[in-house]
């Protein structure tokens, strides 16, 4: 396992040598710096928690435990931090770099995103209900339909997909195909959409 | 801060980008030299027409080319940087004054021709 901090540059398409056009996201990922080092002996577990775009900002500005934290690995604070599992924890060393050169095009990965916050939505943007006809003498157009039955169970039941807040949660998208990878401008291109807004952090999480 | 993210996506486009394009505009007669596949082999196949649309940027650009085959008004839509595209020839350079030629559809024969910009009415 291995896997990288990006963000989201947005979506365009792009021809394949067969001449086909495909949809891509492009991800500006790395380099990251290794922060921190979780190792099977001493925490149960391998990863590596990586940091992510450094930040110019006035020392004084960042939480003090924070700066600590950075200056303990001897790097400038980043704007993200996140711990990313990693199979071979013992060949990277704090301070390390961490660029898109550890994926190939055509390899597979899961990528996990912020979703774009949509606030409170109803049924039709939340769950994707249809509503009634429009016309042809129709009564009911907008509404959810009925919600349960009558005085048997008397309640409505729990998970009943109704309004509420709809996105900004975390998503992940399994088996998307690494399309290119462009090492001078730390640029990785995956077929398809990933969760989020452009900008947003996103992690690229390889096999 | 979203600073610099249209410049990465311009230079990933570029990449995709052809650049053995000719600089043509609506009104303009061209041959498209497309590649067809027939089973395993592949052939050209020319259409020829006026460019009544171009439209998009990047890699997504497309333009469509009209022309009138036996009678029978046909129109087709490439992406302006395809790799099925073996090259584009401009043939005449036509004055129109709107970019998107709809109103030949609507017109056959002597009505839907356009006027022919003469190598000495572009100015250098």
């Amino acid at each position: 396992m291995k896997g990288i901090l990006g963000r989201k540059v947005g979506m365009t398409q792009i021809f394949t040598e067969d001449g086909k056009a495909i949809a891509v996201t492009v991800i500006e990922a790395g380099p990251c710096t290794v922060v921190q080092k979780r190792t099977p002996e001493k925490d149960g577990y391998s990863a590596l928690q990586l940091g992510f775009m450094e930040k110019n900002k006035a020392e004084h500005k960042f939480p003090k435990p924070l700066l600590g934290h950075f200056k303990k690995a001897g790097i400038k604070p980043t704007r993200w931090l996140k711990e990313v599992k990693f199979d071979n924890v013992d060949e990277y060393n704090v301070g390390d770099k961490i660029t898109v050169e550890i994926f190939k095009p055509g390899e597979k990965v899961d990528i996990t995103g912020k979703s774009k916050g949509r606030g409170f939505a109803g049924y039709h943007k939340r769950h994707g209900f249809g509503g009634g006809r429009r016309s042809h003498g129709s009564d009911f157009h907008e509404g959810p339909g009925s919600i349960g039955a009558c005085a048997d169970p008397g309640r409505v039941h729990k998970g009943k997909r109704m309004a509420g807040h709809y996105g900004n949660e975390t998503v992940t998208v399994k088996n998307l195909e690494i399309v290119d990878v462009i090492p001078e401008k730390n640029l990785i291109l995956v077929k398809g959409a990933v969760p989020g807004h452009k900008g947003g952090l996103v992690i690229v999480k390889g096999k | 801060m979203l600073g610099g993210l249209d410049a990465l996506m311009r230079s990933v486009q570029e990449k995709y980008m052809r650049n053995d394009i000719p600089e043509f505009r609506p009104g303009d007669t061209v041959r498209v030299y497309v590649k067809v596949k027939e089973g395993d082999k592949e052939r050209i196949q020319a259409f020829e027409g006026v460019v009544i649309r171009k439209r998009g940027g990047g890699t997504d650009a497309t333009f469509t080319v009209r022309k009138v085959s036996y009678g029978i008004g046909i129109e087709r839509t490439f992406p302006l940087h395809a790799p099925v595209i073996e090259k584009i020839e401009v043939l005449k350079r036509g004055i129109v004054r709107r970019a998107r030629l709809y109103y030949l559809r609507e017109r056959k024969g002597k009505a839907a021709r356009i006027k022919e910009k003469k190598e000495w009415m572009t100015t250098k």
